[in-house]
């Protein structure tokens, strides 16, 4: 297996359950008990009530291409295999994701139906991305 | 409260940005431009009693406002870095005059300078940015504003062709700018659009180029405007505001922050959008013009794309907007590219615009952009007759 140079996600006390999730294959969020809505990037309090009674749950993984863009030519070495496709992703229950969708460039549309799929790019790394549905 | 007249800029200096930094240095680029500008409102180095810095990229440092105020030579009653990206330049103006308003100090110097190290030297982002955008290659400015573009596109029809119109124009105007980087050939809509694609849908041409340079504004108290050289411009306005970071998490990403922002600095003023001679919108890309004279109120939501077609914005124009060129053209030396539609605004203000000055121009719009469309400053500001 050739080493993977990408940036890896170094998971905090916050969102260590969201990667654990994502080496399970779940897609989860955190869910806020006082005013319900689901939250992304994980956080310690509920980023619209500032509620600390979050709790986890497993979401549907469907969501759209809310817009993306095919980096043709990336900003970072570290993306010298450009072209790639970075998306912001709408998911269903409504946080918006950062994102790739893993698809031919010309096949991404605006508003496109999507579907989480996951990337075990590490023995110790899996991240969250999406493909046509 | 308000700070409608409290200040005036009345000096400027401003360096024509260089692609290859070669000797240069961030500090002694400021020290080069707070000279200039000192000079330009008719003060001396003493007079400065105020300070307001940007941390370069090429040599950030904590502490950093005493460290660059010490190079200079400096003895200050109020200093500070401001920190709201490439609309730290218009974020400054205000705050000067707030501290000025506030009787801490009555002459501020704003400063920025910066070096365009090649490489892949990117600023620090903090832990959730690389945590959860890193990862998916969301590094950078361009990829954002490609996002914004394509969402533009499908929910408002917007096209490449208008797009591009953005930066033809502003290149016109730079034609005339001896400061610009790019001011010795004409730019066609095909051009733009025949140039390589970057970021889908954004070409090469419709992102700003990184160099190094470095500019100053002094923002003066009434009773230090007096004695300037130059006419006074003053603050009749300002609005801030900012609703995320990075983009994915914005409310919406084809409307702004700048709505609010600059709600709020027409409202101060006590004017309106069509009341501007000219305007200054940060230009990092050309779908950011389009944007912020939208959000605005030169037009409607979504009609930014006809609105560019259907007006000149070079300076000869109906519509003057970057008369400097913007930062498509002048170039982008770290925060000093947000300075220069600040400086530009004030330029054209006091009539000092040379062959590219707009007649009559009395009131300007400036807009700071910082980051991802995220932090927005904007300015209403006058030469009075």
């Amino acid at each position: 297996m050739s080493e993977y140079y990408k940036p890896l996600p170094k998971p905090s006390p916050t969102s260590r359950p969201f990667w654990e999730a994502a080496r399970r294959h779940e897609l989860t969020l955190q869910r806020c008990g006082a005013c319900r809505a689901y939250i992304y990037y994980p956080r310690d309090r509920c980023p619209k009530c500032f509620s600390d009674k979050l709790a986890w749950e497993r979401v549907s993984g469907r969501g759209k291409v809310y817009s993306f863009t095919v980096v043709r030519r990336a900003s970072s070495r570290a993306f010298s295999d450009a072209p790639y496709v970075l998306a912001i992703v709408e998911l269903a229950e409504g946080p918006r994701m950062t994102s790739n969708i893993m698809a031919a460039p010309e096949d991404v549309r605006v508003e496109m139906p999507v579907e989480v799929c996951f990337d075990d790019v590490t023995p110790d790394h899996t991240l969250v991305k999406f493909k046509p549905a | 409260m308000s700070l409608k007249g409290k200040a005036a800029a009345i000096g400027i200096g401003e360096l024509k940005p260089v692609k290859e930094p070669g000797d240069l240095t961030a500090l002694g680029l400021m020290a080069q431009v707070a000279a200039e500008a000192i000079a330009d409102a008719g003060l001396e180095k003493k007079d400065i009693d105020g300070f307001l810095v940007g941390v370069p990229f090429s040599d950030p440092g904590m502490i950093y406002p005493a460290s660059a105020a010490e190079v200079l030579g400096l003895n200050v009653r109020m200093l500070n870095q401001v920190d709201i990206g490439g609309a730290s330049p218009a974020g400054m103006i205000w705050r000067a005059a707030a501290a000025i308003d506030a009787g801490m100090c009555s002459a501020v110097l704003c400063i920025v300078a910066d070096l365009n190290k090649v490489g892949d030297q990117r600023p620090p982002v903090i832990s959730v940015q690389r945590e959860f955008e890193a990862p998916y290659g969301n590094i950078g400015a361009n990829c954002g504003y490609a996002m914004i573009a394509h969402r533009h596109m499908h929910e408002y029809g917007t096209t490449a062709r208008q797009m591009a119109k953005v930066a033809v124009d502003q290149r016109t105007s730079a034609l005339k700018n001896p400061l610009a980087t790019f001011n010795d050939k004409a730019l066609t809509i095909d051009d733009v659009l025949n140039s390589r694609m970057i970021v889908d849908p954004l070409h090469l041409y419709e992102i700003v180029s990184p160099v190094s340079g470095g500019a100053a504004i002094i923002v003066a108290s009434p009773e230090v405007a007096k004695r300037a050289k130059n006419p006074p411009i003053w603050l009749l306005g300002a609005g801030e505001y900012a609703n995320h970071s990075t983009i994915t998490y914005a409310p919406s990403i084809t409307e702004s922050p700048i709505k609010p922002a600059a709600a709020a600095a027409f409202k101060m003023a006590g004017l309106q959008p069509k009341d501007m001679d000219i305007a200054c919108p940060y230009d990092c890309y050309t779908i950011t013009v389009i944007v912020t004279l939208e959000d605005a109120g030169f037009c409607k939501k979504g009609e930014g794309g006809p609105f560019v077609m259907e007006h000149d914005l070079t300076y000869a124009g109906d519509f003057p907007c970057n008369t400097h060129g913007g930062q498509l053209s002048f170039g982008q030396p770290g925060l000093a590219g947000g300075m220069s539609h600040v400086t530009e605004a004030i330029r054209q203000l006091m009539g000092r615009g040379g062959e590219r000055q707009v007649k009559g121009a009395a009131l300007g719009y400036v807009n700071g952009n910082g980051g991802i469309m995220s932090e927005q400053s904007s300015l209403v500001l006058e030469r009075r007759s």
